[in-house]
This record gives structure tokens, C-alpha cells and sequence, in this order.
């Protein structure tokens, strides 16, 4: 038997929907969106303009705002990297936060190298970005703030309709990427003040290697500067053949959100609620990493004090979750995202973040509440830290032998 | 990442589990690493005084499940030796027998260091110097 999914963060399992949308462009209807002359390219042009259309509608732009990329790491590239060479005669400065995706940090880092200067925000204890902070950190040479929807580790939702307002006031470019935000809950470029957006497909049950950038038309006018040469595509952002199967993936995708949204944020923050407190009645040492009330409703990330976070999956092999543990990580360091919120070493050791779908089930829930709890004793009975707690021995006043 | 069927054997059953009377002078203690490298391991041994043989070991660990699965088997290897014996027992030895990754052979090394750790602690206790045991290691 397959584990139980149980880490929607990651990626999401495709809607059978979606999937059926996207089959005929795969076989009958296989043309080359920019051909231009015959009926081929014709139905081809027609799907990828529907679901431009059926992004515009979740996220409140116009068809017009979007262009197709290959995903979310794509989306980021283009926004940051095209925002900084084209406004480089304007400022080279870029403020974003400690907790983002390594898709923004590492882009934000490659620029440096390249001339700019970048402010890396800090976070407060909740995992949010302090606003005066930011108003403070904006310099007449800042060109872009870029600051993520809803963090992929902890599920929290930055003050985005704030950092927006601030953005334009200032006339500085906002970019966020949203990629776990999208579908899930309410997003609105007007309304928030976006000027860039991030979004891929596969974190809302649609397919892997598709993703767009939203881009605003007026007030102000985004340009960027293109980091693919080619066909002048997507109006010259980004050259490349279109995905057409995936693209029109992606807006069925954000055609059911769009309908389904409202009540299944509803039904997974019910099951998360109810996972959470199951843990929180039959153990003692559990915390919850971020804020509980800006979070996605999907998203629980808990600590799981004085059991380390490899060896609880390894007890519960049956459930796909991620940790935050260094053990698991492929840098052998405990995640940067839980560090920023000022969680140390050992508790970001003994992290486990759980990510709820849209096809998971009130009777997963309880199995994994329940294997969760049993296994956590079990490690607890082999911990020594659990023991000396137990003991009224204080951790941090031992001397420890690091290694 | 997959593990080894005998790494999953000392997780899924720990040998040896427990904790000893510290105070007790046949009694040694080790506690090797740090919660916030992300491992920490007690190991004790309970030294026979007339035979100077390891009659009973016990362990207590905070990590992954190849660190759970080193200290577990090297309570069973303990058992049964004498004091000169166990510490001959190497870091590769648990290596070779839990086939561990080279991501994990710092389990093993810390292993070892609770082995020699608890050894040391029993033979202070004996009324032995410490510096000259410092170099005899």
C-alpha cells in the first residue's frame, strides 16, 4: 500500500479533472500555438488563450498580465533577474525576506554578485515580516520588494495587501510569489497591489514543469527584461513553445479552485484543526512552529520536542511527511525557514510539517494523528533528553560534547 | 532514503533500552553529542566487580534511526566483555555491520565515543586518574 500524502507543500497529486482537460492536447490537438496559419495552431492558440483567461479570473488581472513559464523557480528567475536589468538605470537595490524559497533567495544572491545590493528582511517570532522594517530598509535606489504570498515550510501568509500599499506608495515594484497561496486561499493582484506574480500548476492539483508570471499592464506599466532569447513568446518575456497540455492544465486547475476554493479551505482547516489538537491532548512538548492566525488553512508545522525528526519518519513509513531536521535536508542543515523564527538547532531538529489536500480524508487524519502519537512515545521512551527533562534537568544549562 | 534491514531491526526493537543507577560505583556513564547537532547518546555500562566483566549495558539516544541503531547494538556487543575488550570495539566495526552510509558514519563515531565515554566514567570511579587515562585513549 502507498503512504498516506500528507505533504501537499511539495507537490499535489493531479485532479483526474485537470487531467482530463489536458488529453486531447496531447493526441487530436497537438499544434503549435504560434502557427499561425492553419486550424492546428488555431485550437492550439484557443486553449492556451482560455486558460489565460481562467489565471486572469483566480487572481483578479487581466488574460493579457499572464505569461506562461515552465514553473515557479522560472517565474522567479524572470521576475527578480528581469526587474533588476531593466530598471538597473533606476536603482539596483532589492529587499526581500530570510524566509523565502531558495528560487528567490538564490536568484537575489546571483545579483549580488552581479552589482546589487539585497536586504534579506528578518522575521518576527510568528514568521512574518515586520512592516516598519520594511518602510524602513526602502532606499531611493530600491527597485523591487520581493516577498512570498504564504511560506512553504509554516504556512504563513505575509501582510500582503500592506506590503503592496507600501510598495506603490514608494513607487517601488512589488513581486511575491504565491505558489502555495494560489487556489488556496483569496488572492487579488488589484487589491493587494501586486505588480509580479509566481505560480505553478503543480501545487494546486494541476501538472509538473507549467507555471506563469503574472506581470501588470497599467498603473504602473511592468517591463522586464527577457532571459531567454528565441521567438519572442508571451510578448517577449519568454520565448519558448508553449506547453499547451500543461497550460491548459494549469487554468483548469485554477478554473476548479476558483469554484471549490471557499469550502475546501473550509474542510482542510477543519482536519488540520483536528489533527493538531489530537496531538495537543495526548502529548506534553509539542509546538507550533509560526503563526497559527496568518496560516494557510492547509498547512500544520509542529515540534516535536526531544524526538528528532528523521527517526519519527522512519516510524511512520507509512505516511509521506516532511521534516525539518538537518538529517533529512540535503545540506545536513536544519531548515533555514525555522532558524529565521529563531527556533534553535534542536527544536528545528525535531520539526514536522504537515501539508492537507483535496484528496484527503477525515479517517487519514485520525490514522496519522494516532501512528504520530504512538510512535512520538515510543522515541520518547528512548530519548535521553525526554528523560532528563522529565528529571528537572534543564538543557541548556549542560554542557554538551558537539561533534 | 532506504536503510540497511539491520538498521531497521534495531529501530523497530531497540536492544537494551533503559537507564542505570548513575551513583552506582560498578556503574559507567557516557553522554556524547548536543541537541542542537541533532544527536545526543547515553550509554552505561554495569562492570562485575570480581571479573571485571561487563555484565549488563543500557542506552538512551536522541537522533536518527542509524544513530538509534549504533548505540543499540553496541550495548549488545558490551555485554559479555571486559573493560579492555569493549574498548577495542571501532567506530567501523558498526559500520561494516549496520552497512551504514558515508552520511551516516558520524553515528557510528559517536558510538564509540559513548563506549570509551562510559568507561572512562566507570574507571574514575575506580579511583583512577584522569589525565593519565586522557592519554592512555
Amino acid at each position: 500500500m502507498k503512504p498516506i500524502y500528507f505533504d501537499n507543500h511539495a507537490t499535489t497529486q493531479l485532479d483526474p479533472r485537470v487531467l482530463q482537460a489536458m488529453l486531447p492536447y496531447f493526441t487530436d490537438m497537438f499544434g503549435n500555438s504560434a502557427s499561425r496559419n492553419h486550424a492546428y495552431g488555431w485550437e492550439a492558440e484557443e486553449a492556451v488563450e482560455k486558460s489565460r483567461g481562467q489565471i486572469a479570473s483566480l487572481i483578479g488581472a487581466n488574460s493579457k498580465e499572464i505569461v506562461f513559464t515552465s514553473g515557479a523557480t522560472e517565474s522567479n528567475n524572470l521576475a527578480i533577474k528581469g526587474v533588476a536589468e531593466m530598471y538597473a538605470e533606476k536603482g539596483n537595490h532589492i529587499i526581500t525576506a530570510a524566509t523565502e524559497h531558495k528560487a528567490v533567495l538564490d536568484t537575489c544572491k546571483h545579483l549580488e554578485k552581479k552589482g546589487c545590493r539585497v536586504t534579506y528582511l528578518p522575521v518576527m517570532g510568528d514568521g512574518r515580516i515586520d512592516l516598519e522594517m520594511l518602510q524602513s530598509a526602502i532606499t531611493d535606489k530600491t527597485i523591487l520588494i520581493s516577498i512570498m504570498y504564504a511560506n512553504n515550510e509554516i504556512g504563513v501568509l505575509q501582510p500582503i495587501a500592506e506590503i503592496g500599499k507600501l510598495a506603490k506608495e514608494r513607487g517601488v515594484l512589488f513581486h511575491t510569489d504565491a505558489v502555495q497561496a494560489v487556489g488556496k486561499v483569496p488572492v487579488n493582484v488589484i487589491s493587494d497591489n501586486i505588480d509580479l506574480m509566481s505560480i505553478t500548476a503543480h501545487k494546486m492539483y494541476g501538472p509538473k514543469g507549467v507555471g506563469a508570471l503574472y506581470v501588470r499592464r497599467k498603473g504602473p506599466r511592468v517591463q522586464l527584461t527577457a532571459q531567454l532569447d528565441g521567438g519572442g513568446h508571451e510578448r517577449g518575456m519568454r520565448s519558448g513553445t508553449l506547453n499547451v497540455p500543461g497550460i491548459v492544465g494549469l487554468g483548469e486547475a485554477c478554473a476548479i479552485a476558483k469554484a471549490e476554493m471557499a469550502e475546501e479551505a473550509k474542510k482542510l482547516s477543519g482536519m488540520r484543526d483536528r489533527l493538531r489538537a489530537k496531538f495537543e491532548a495526548a502529548l506534553d512538548e509539542v509546538f507550533i512552529n509560526g503563526s497559527m492566525e496568518h496560516r494557510l488553512p492547509h498547512n500544520l508545522n509542529m515540534s516535536f520536542a526531544y524526538v528528532e525528526g528523521e527517526s519519527l519518519l522512519m516510524g511512520i513509513n507509512d505516511i509521506a511527511v516532511s521534516s525539518g531536521s538537518a538529517c533529512t535536508s540535503a545540506t545536513l542543515e536544519p531548515s533555514y525557514v525555522l532558524k529565521a523564527l529563531g527556533l534553535g538547532d534542536d527544536m528545528a531538529h525535531t520539526s514536522i510539517r504537515f501539508g492537507l489536500g483535496r484528496f484527503n480524508t477525515d479517517a487519514e487524519v485520525d490514522y496519522v494523528a494516532d501512528k504520530l502519537i504512538s510512535v512520538v512515545k515510543k522515541l520518547r521512551e528512548l530519548s535521553p533528553l525526554y528523560e532528563m527533562v522529565k528529571e528537572g534537568i534543564d538543557l541548556s544549562k549542560v554542557q554538551w560534547t558537539a561533534h | 532514503m532506504a536503510y540497511s534491514d539491520k538498521v531497521l531491526d534495531h529501530y523497530n526493537h531497540p536492544r537494551n533500552v533503559g537507564s542505570m543507577d548513575k551513583s552506582d560505583s560498578a556503574v559507567g556513564t557516557g553522554m556524547v553529542g548536543a541537541p542542537e547537532c541533532g544527536d545526543v547518546m547515553k550509554l552505561q555500562i554495569k562492570v562485575n566487580p570480581l571479573t571485571g566483566i561487563i555484565d549488563d549495558a543500557k542506552f538512551k539516544t536522541f537522533g536518527c534511526g542509524s544513530a538509534i541503531a549504533s548505540s543499540s547494538l553496541a550495548t549488545e556487543w558490551l555485554k559479555g566483555k571486559t573493560v579492555d575488550e569493549a574498548l577495542a570495539i571501532k567506530n567501523t566495526d558498526i559500520v561494516n555491520e549496520l552497512a551504514l552510509p558515508p552520511v551516516k558514519i558520524h553515528c557510528s563515531v559517536l558510538a564509540e565515543d559513548a563506549i570509551k565515554a562510559a568507561i572512562t566514567d566507570y574507571k574514575v570511579k575506580q579511583g583512577a586518574d584522569v589525565a593519565a587515562l586522557a592519554q592512555a585513549h
